[in-house]
């Protein structure tokens, strides 16, 4: 897609791993946000141990480690509205939407009101989505 | 077809930095074009200039310094992963006051917006990770 003489493109971030133990997610997290100044259709999925990332109450006192949870919930001043959380990846760990953080951006196209940018999907639709993507970003 | 590389992992312990390599240098060859490859998290020490393997194996930091040499591959790590793993270039040593540098030929150091462009301006961009 061409806007303003400029490429935009479909860019996908997927977090597939746990928080802590590797530095992975917080290295894509500072993928992200960098990418955010370059005005590209941003997404994210959190899928298989990813999905650990978004959960609330997160606590690393004791490991040594930043707790960077808090940053998700910046995610839609830097204008990503679209999250994808794979619900057998929840299933599976015995995890619901109400573990996770409730992420949420203001729709500047309806007078700024707040809307959901959790949107949970199902493997086979998750496919699809991944489909429709120009970069996916594997994390 | 126009590419863009991640390398996502460091050398030896991981086989994505070889598996980059030999794509990267079967792309060339087909007359394909790397617009660039971009090292991130320990992809980065891919680029270092102190690696010392044994003589039997291959070198991994080598192989790519030859290949930007050929084929004026542009090797890019990134400056805050390479900062966290203690890679710097001669700037960087000196702004950080650090007595030394290990950057190797062919290799430089850059933020991560050299991902994105690579992403925007290549058809295809090719993760090597785990």
């Amino acid at each position: 897609m061409e806007e303003n003489g400029q490429t935009i493109k479909k860019f996908m971030y997927m977090n597939r791993k746990a928080p802590y133990g590797t530095i992975y997610a917080l290295e894509s997290l500072e993928v992200v946000l960098i990418a955010a100044a370059f005005d590209q259709d941003v997404s994210l999925v959190f899928a298989d141990d990813g999905v650990y990332q978004l959960m609330k109450g997160q606590n690393t006192d004791e490991v040594g480690m930043k707790n960077f949870s808090p940053t998700y919930s910046a995610l839609g001043d830097y204008d990503i509205k679209n999250i994808y959380i794979e619900k057998e990846s929840l299933d599976e760990r015995g995890l619901t939407l109400e573990d996770l953080q409730d992420l949420k951006y203001e729709d500047e196209d309806d007078d700024w009101a707040e809307k959901d940018s959790i949107h949970l999907v199902s493997r086979e639709e998750l496919a699809k989505v991944i489909d429709e993507q120009d970069v996916v970003f594997s994390f | 077809m126009k590419f863009g590389i991640l390398v996502n992992e460091g050398p030896y312990t991981h086989q994505a930095s070889d598996s980059a390599y030999h794509f990267t240098k079967a792309a060339i060859e087909k007359g394909h074009e790397v617009f660039r490859v971009f090292f991130y998290h320990d992809g980065v020490n891919n680029g270092t200039s102190l690696a010392v393997p044994p003589q039997d194996d291959r070198h991994i930091p080598n192989q790519w310094s030859e290949l930007a040499k050929e084929h004026n591959v542009d090797l890019v790590l990134c400056v805050a992963a390479a900062q966290r793993r203690g890679m710097l270039d001669e700037d960087e040593a000196k702004r950080n006051g650090k007595s030394a540098n290990n950057v190797a030929e062919g290799f430089r150091i850059s933020g991560l917006g050299q991902l994105i462009e690579a992403g925007i301006q290549a058809d295809r961009l090719i993760v090597f990770g785990d």
